[in-house]
C-alpha cells in the first residue's frame, strides 16, 4: 500500500511543480492573461446565448424545459473545461513527436504522461469553467435537492472530467502513429461535448447507444442529470444506469491509459 | 562492471520505400549493426561517424529513448529501456540542436523546476548552481527568458541545466555547432574541468574533430551502424593510408632528397616536403636526411585528423 501511494504521490507533486511553474510564468503578463481568461468567458456565454435565444420560440426540446438542459449544459461544460486545463498539452502529442520534445522528456524521472499534461499548463479555461459553473448553479435552483443527488451530482463533475480527460488522452495517441491527428481527438471531446449540450432525447437511439456503450460520452452528464431532475429515462433504459458514471470514468481512463501504454511502447520501438 | 556496456547491439527500422507509381514495398534498414563496446567510469570518448551512421539511434538506446531490436546494453548496471526513469537520474543528456530548457521560461525557473524534478537536495543544488553560474558566466542571464538567449548561452545553460543533478555520465550531442571560437574554447575547458574534478563520464558526438582532439582520449568510429575504429586518438594516425609529413629547410637548393622510406611530395627552393607512412618512426629518416644534406631545420607536420577519417570511411566504402 505504502508503495501504490508514493507512486501516485511523487508524480502529482510533479504535475504540482511543473503546473505552477507554467501559471506563474503566465502570471508574468498579467494583462494578458487576465484578457485571455475574460475573452472566454464571453465566447462561452455567448455559447448559452444561443440556447437561451431558441427558447423565446420554443417551450421545450425533446420533452425538457430549459432550466434542465442549462443543467446538461453546466454539467458537461464544467466537466470538459477542468479536462482541459489538467490535459495542457496532450492534444500536441505529435508536434512533441515531431521536433524531438518527446525524446527530452523520455530522459526525465518523470512518468512521460505527468510530464506531456502539465507542459504548458494553462488556466486559460478558467473563463469556461466559470461560465460552466454559473449556468449549472442558476440550474440547480431548478433540482429538488436530496443527500443522494447531491452525492450523484459532486460523483457527476468528477466522473465527468475523468472521462473527457480520458477522452482527450485517448485518442491524442493516434498521433503517435500519424502524428498530424491533433483533430481527431477533438471530434470526440469538443464533439461528445456539444451533444451532450442538449438532452439526448432529441437523437435518433442509434446515438444514444453509440454514447453510452461505445464512446461513454453520455454518463458525463444525461444518465447523472435524469435522476438529478427525477425523470424516467426517455429510452427506458433502466435506473442504474443513471449511477453508473463512475464505472464509466474509471473504464475509459483504463482504456486511454492502455492506449498511451500501447502508443509510447510504440515510439520507443520505432522512434519516430 | 564497466559504467556503460554494449554488447552485439543491433537496431533495425522497418521503412516503406516506392517500388512503383504507387506501390510501396516494407524494406528493414539496419541502423546500428553488431555494435559492441563498453565505457569505463571518468573516461572522456569522442563518438563519431558521419551522418546517418548510427550515433543518434546508439544514444537513443543508451538513454532508454529507443528499444534495441536485438543485444544488450547496461548503463550504470541497467538495462536503458527498462528502467528509463530510475537510469535518468544517474546521466545527464544536452542536444545541441534543440534545447531541453522550457521556452518561454528564465533559466532560474527551468533551474528551480529541474531540481524538483530530480529531487536535488536544497544545499547541494545552491551548490552546484553557483559553480556552473561561475564557470559557465551564466549569472547574469538567470532571469532572461530561455527565448531570448543566444546559442552560446542557451547552449551553457543546457548543460549547466542536465549537470544540477550529478550525474554520472553526460551525453552531448553535437554540443560546439554553430558556437563561435571563443565559445568553444570555453565550454571545451568547461567540459575537461568537469571530467576532471568530478570524474563525470562524457560522451559526445560531434562533427568537429577540434572537439574530440581537445577533449577526447579515446574516439569511437562509427559507419554504417559498425564501430570501425575504437582506440586511442593518437592510435587512429596510424589507421587507413595516412601520412605524416617531414618538412626539411636545406641549407642550399638541392634537387629532389632521395632516402629510404620516404617520398618528396613538393619542392620550393630549399624547402622540401617528404611524406612517410604515419605508423613509421619520423627517426630514421630524419637521420638519414641529416646524414646527407646540410639541414638548416626540420619539422614534422602530423596528418589532419579529418584526412585520417575520410580514408577510414573510404575503406569501408562511404561517401
Amino acid at each position: 500500500m505504502a508503495e501504490v501511494s508514493t507512486s501516485i504521490v511523487a508524480p502529482a507533486r510533479n504535475y504540482v511543480d511543473i503546473a505552477t511553474l507554467w501559471v506563474r510564468a503566465a502570471w508574468a503578463y498579467p494583462g494578458s492573461f487576465l484578457m485571455m481568461a475574460f475573452g472566454s468567458l464571453l465566447i462561452t456565454a455567448l455559447d448559452f446565448v444561443g440556447i437561451w435565444a431558441m427558447f423565446a420560440s420554443i417551450d421545450s426540446l425533446g420533452g425538457f424545459g430549459l432550466r434542465e438542459i442549462a443543467l446538461l449544459y453546466g454539467a458537461t461544460g464544467v466537466g470538459i473545461g477542468l479536462a482541459d486545463t489538467m490535459i495542457g498539452s496532450v492534444e500536441r502529442i505529435g508536434v512533441y513527436v515531431r521536433t524531438g520534445r518527446l525524446d527530452q522528456m523520455l530522459t526525465r524521472p518523470v512518468p512521460l504522461m505527468v510530464q506531456v499534461c502539465a507542459d504548458q499548463f494553462t488556466l486559460r479555461r478558467l473563463g469556461r469553467i466559470t461560465q460552466a459553473g454559473i449556468v449549472f448553479g442558476w440550474a440547480a435552483t431548478y433540482v429538488d435537492w436530496t443527500p443522494s443527488r447531491i452525492v450523484v451530482a459532486v460523483v457527476m463533475v468528477a466522473s465527468s472530467t475523468v472521462i473527457f480527460f480520458a477522452m482527450f488522452t485517448g485518442f491524442s495517441c493516434i498521433q503517435f502513429w500519424t502524428t498530424d491527428a491533433s483533430e481527431f481527438a477533438n471530434a470526440f471531446t469538443y464533439g461528445g461535448n456539444t451533444l451532450t449540450q442538449y438532452p439526448l432525447s432529441i437523437f435518433p437511439r442509434e446515438i444514444m447507444v453509440g454514447l453510452t456503450f461505445v464512446v461513454p460520452i453520455a454518463f458525463v452528464n444525461w444518465y447523472p442529470c435524469l435522476y438529478l431532475l427525477g425523470r424516467e429515462d426517455p429510452f427506458g433504459l433502466p435506473q442504474w444506469l443513471q449511477f453508473c458514471s463512475p464505472v464509466a470514468a474509471v473504464a475509459s481512463l483504463a482504456g486511454a491509459l492502455l492506449i498511451w501504454r500501447t502508443g509510447v511502447r510504440h515510439y520507443t520501438s520505432t522512434g519516430s | 562492471m564497466s559504467l556503460i556496456e554494449v554488447r552485439d547491439l543491433t537496431r533495425t527500422f522497418a521503412v516503406r520505400r516506392r517500388s512503383g507509381r504507387l506501390r510501396r514495398s516494407p524494406s528493414v534498414v539496419s541502423a546500428v549493426h553488431d555494435l559492441s563496446f563498453t565505457i569505463e567510469s571518468g573516461e572522456m570518448v569522442g563518438y563519431i561517424g558521419p551522418n546517418g551512421a548510427g550515433k543518434s539511434t546508439t544514444i537513443k538506446m543508451l538513454t532508454g529513448i529507443l528499444v534495441p531490436t536485438s543485444g544488450e546494453i547496461r548503463v550504470a548496471g541497467l538495462a536503458p529501456s527498462a528502467r528509463r526513469t530510475d537510469l535518468a537520474r544517474r546521466i545527464g543528456v544536452v542536444f545541441g540542436q534543440r534545447t531541453t530548457l522550457w521556452w518561454d521560461l528564465p533559466l532560474r525557473d527551468s533551474f528551480e523546476l529541474l531540481q524538483k524534478i530530480y529531487r536535488v537536495p536544497h544545499d547541494r543544488f545552491r551548490r552546484n548552481l553557483d559553480e556552473f553560474l561561475e564557470l559557465l558566466d551564466l549569472g547574469r542571464l538567470l532571469d532572461t527568458p530561455v527565448r531570448q538567449l543566444s546559442l552560446g548561452q542557451r547552449m551553457r545553460g543546457d548543460i549547466a541545466a542536465a549537470l544540477l543533478h550529478d550525474p554520472d555520465i553526460l551525453y552531448l550531442d553535437e554540443p560546439t555547432i554553430g558556437l563561435d571560437v571563443i565559445s568553444k574554447g570555453r565550454l571545451r575547458e568547461f567540459l575537461r574541468r568537469l571530467n576532471a574534478e568530478r570524474g563525470t563520464t562524457l560522451l559526445l558526438t560531434t562533427h568537429d574533430l577540434q572537439d574530440i582532439e581537445a577533449l577526447c582520449h579515446r574516439v569511437i568510429v562509427i559507419d554504417h551502424g559498425t564501430a570501425i575504429f575504437d582506440g586511442a586518438l593518437g592510435d587512429l594516425h596510424g589507421q587507413g593510408g595516412s601520412t605524416r609529413t617531414l618538412v626539411v629547410d636545406l641549407v642550399d637548393t638541392a634537387p629532389a632528397i632521395e632516402v629510404p622510406g620516404a617520398v618528396v611530395r613538393k619542392v620550393e627552393g630549399p624547402r622540401q616536403w617528404l611524406s612517410f607512412p604515419a605508423g613509421a618512426s619520423a627517426a630514421p629518416i630524419v637521420a638519414a636526411v641529416a646524414a646527407s644534406y646540410d639541414v638548416a631545420d626540420l619539422s614534422i607536420q602530423e596528418p589532419a585528423i579529418e584526412d585520417v577519417i575520410r580514408d577510414l570511411y573510404s575503406a569501408t566504402g562511404s561517401f
